[in-house]
């Protein structure tokens, strides 16, 4: 067993050893291993990002209900303590006609027009922040309806559409990384599976003596599987930096918009997790690459 | 230890390599393997080392017929059979203890058990001590020890040579034969086939001769001893 381990290892760093002997050969295949993994890792990044940034947003969706023209302000302050009674609704603030045109007046600058009106023009209103839970799409639309039902109310604003588009641009993100990635990982194991067919014909005597010698095809396949993996763990740490690369150069730039919007989002890089996942894919397509290579070609080279 | 059959070989080209073929050849037996180069020598070799298989007839080799060897087996029935090659088939970028020490790694021996079998196989050959050193630095007989070298290390009970001496001149070729002839002493089998009739001349040793696919002559040839084998292997020790 130990005897077993010890070959193993030092084929594993054999392979690496021979490797270094071709460094140039071998940097550029890693790069390119490492740029194809990097684009499905960059593709995670902005989605996460982006989800992110909407949960803020999510915080900030209302709903604003406008009561009917004449409505006395005890009706509005009854619908008021009706509407919060509902357990979808987190919050509920009541603007009167009254404070509403106070607060118009204050900042809109019309002062003089405004005294100029006999009636007041403005509604009661109420906005309603609608609880955690119930943030989405489909409860917001049947709460929406719930409230269009309420006497004295006259007209329920609900701006949902760019919270569904964002999330059906989410998804169709999301979509066209696991077809991008099912791509590469496809180029990746065919840039190991070649790479490891040009080195099985460049090694074709060595293959050969080790045969005549008696040694078996998984025997001679070992190297070149740890090779694969050596491979795909170098494309994966490419990948890892540049995304890691590309956090840091939009990390300052992206702050400093985020604060233009009084919000204190910031970029997230790759986590502990998906480092793992990219790693290990990695590892496991140089493998995989390298296994479907070296299974097939070694075969076809016997002693004659 | 190993039993041709009415053995029959044709390539897929059509050419039949050997008919007919029937030989016996006893456990601990040295036999050389004489004929023109065409006469069936290294097929008749390549059956033996399941490099090839017969196209009829029976092979028995270490008590195992050969057509019962599945091809996932074969490395394995390899591992009791050493083999020489004319042209050495050392593997150039590595030292001489890496090509020696081959078939132990493939066998799975401990990396201790190895390095005492290697210098033990290299002292039989009078290698001992260019170990590290790359087979290009040594002469092309050295070349061929360190061949024979990797042939024995896994101590087989068969060793096979293909035309081990061809490039050899006749001193280092009586060398090599010699160096064959001290495994034989220690029980191993040894078939080595050689076209060379007049090194064969100086051991007085079964000889199976080869015409056409043929055996047509099989015994002992009375020798003619131009200088003794012994003395030989003493000289060759004394200049170690």
């Amino acid at each position: 067993m130990s005897t077993w381990l010890a070959r193993h290892l030092q084929t594993l760093v054999g392979s690496l050893g021979r490797l270094s002997k071709h460094w140039l050969g071998t940097t550029f295949t890693v790069l390119v291993i490492g740029i194809a993994l990097a684009l499905p890792a960059c593709l995670h990044l902005l989605v996460v990002n982006l989800e992110r940034a909407s949960n803020d947003w999510d915080r900030a969706i209302t709903l604003s209900i406008y009561l009917k023209q004449g409505t006395s302000p005890d009706a509005a302050h009854r619908l008021s303590e009706r509407v919060r009674q509902r357990r979808d609704i987190a919050q509920v603030t009541l603007i009167t006609a009254e404070e509403g045109l106070k607060e118009f007046r204050r900042r809109s600058g019309f002062g003089q027009a405004i005294d100029a009106l006999t009636d007041n023009p403005l509604p009661h209103s109420l906005v309603i922040r609608p609880a955690a839970d119930y943030m989405d799409g489909a409860h917001l639309e049947t709460l929406a309806a719930d409230l269009r039902q309420l006497p004295n109310v006259d007209l329920v604003q609900l701006d949902t559409a760019w919270v569904n588009r964002l999330n059906a641009i989410l998804d169709t993100l999301r979509r066209a990384i696991l077809a991008t990635a099912a791509l590469l990982a496809l180029g990746v194991m065919v840039i190991v599976g070649n790479t490891i067919r040009l080195d099985i014909q460049n090694r074709r005597d060595e293959i050969e003596v080790t045969k005549l010698v008696g040694g078996s095809n998984a025997f001679v396949r070992r190297p070149f599987l740890y090779a694969g993996i050596w491979y795909g763990l170098g494309g994966g740490l490419i990948a890892w930096m540049v995304a890691g690369g590309i956090v840091a150069a939009l990390t300052a730039p992206i702050s400093r918009l985020a604060g233009f919007y009084d919000s204190d989002f910031r970029l997230v890089g790759l986590g502990l997790e998906p480092t793992a996942i990219l790693l290990a894919t990695g590892v496991m397509l140089g493998w995989l690459g390298s296994f479907v290579a070296a299974t097939r070609h070694l075969r076809e080279i016997e002693p004659s | 230890m190993i039993h041709f059959d009415r053995v029959f070989k044709r390539y897929p080209n059509g050419r039949d390599a050997l008919s007919d073929l029937s030989l016996h050849l006893d456990s601990g037996e040295m036999v050389f393997l004489t004929g023109h180069s065409g006469a069936g020598k290294s097929s008749l070799l390549k059956l033996i080392a399941l490099i090839e298989r017969p196209t009829r007839g029976s092979l028995i080799v270490n008590g195992q017929n050969v057509a019962n060897v599945s091809t996932s087996k074969i490395p394995a029935f390899r591992r009791q059979i050493g083999i020489v090659f004319q042209d050495h088939k050392l593997l150039y970028d590595r030292t001489i203890y890496d090509n020696v020490a081959l078939p132990l790694i493939i066998a799975g021996i401990s990396a201790r058990e190895i390095g005492r079998r290697v210098r033990a196989a290299l002292d039989q050959v009078g290698l001992l001590g260019r170990e590290n050193g790359l087979p290009v630095e040594l002469s092309t007989g050295e070349q061929q020890r360190v061949g024979i070298a990797r042939a024995v290390v896994s101590k087989p009970q068969i060793l096979i040579a293909d035309e081990p001496t061809g490039n050899l001149d006749p001193d280092l070729s009586v060398e090599v034969m010699n160096i064959f002839r001290r495994f034989n002493e220690v029980g191993v089998t040894v078939l080595v086939a050689s076209h060379d009739v007049h090194l064969l001349q100086h051991f007085n040793l079964r000889r199976i001769r080869l015409e056409g696919g043929r055996v047509t002559d099989d015994g002992r040839d009375p020798a003619i001893p131009l200088f003794d084998p012994g003395k030989l292997i003493e000289r060759e020790g004394g200049a170690r």
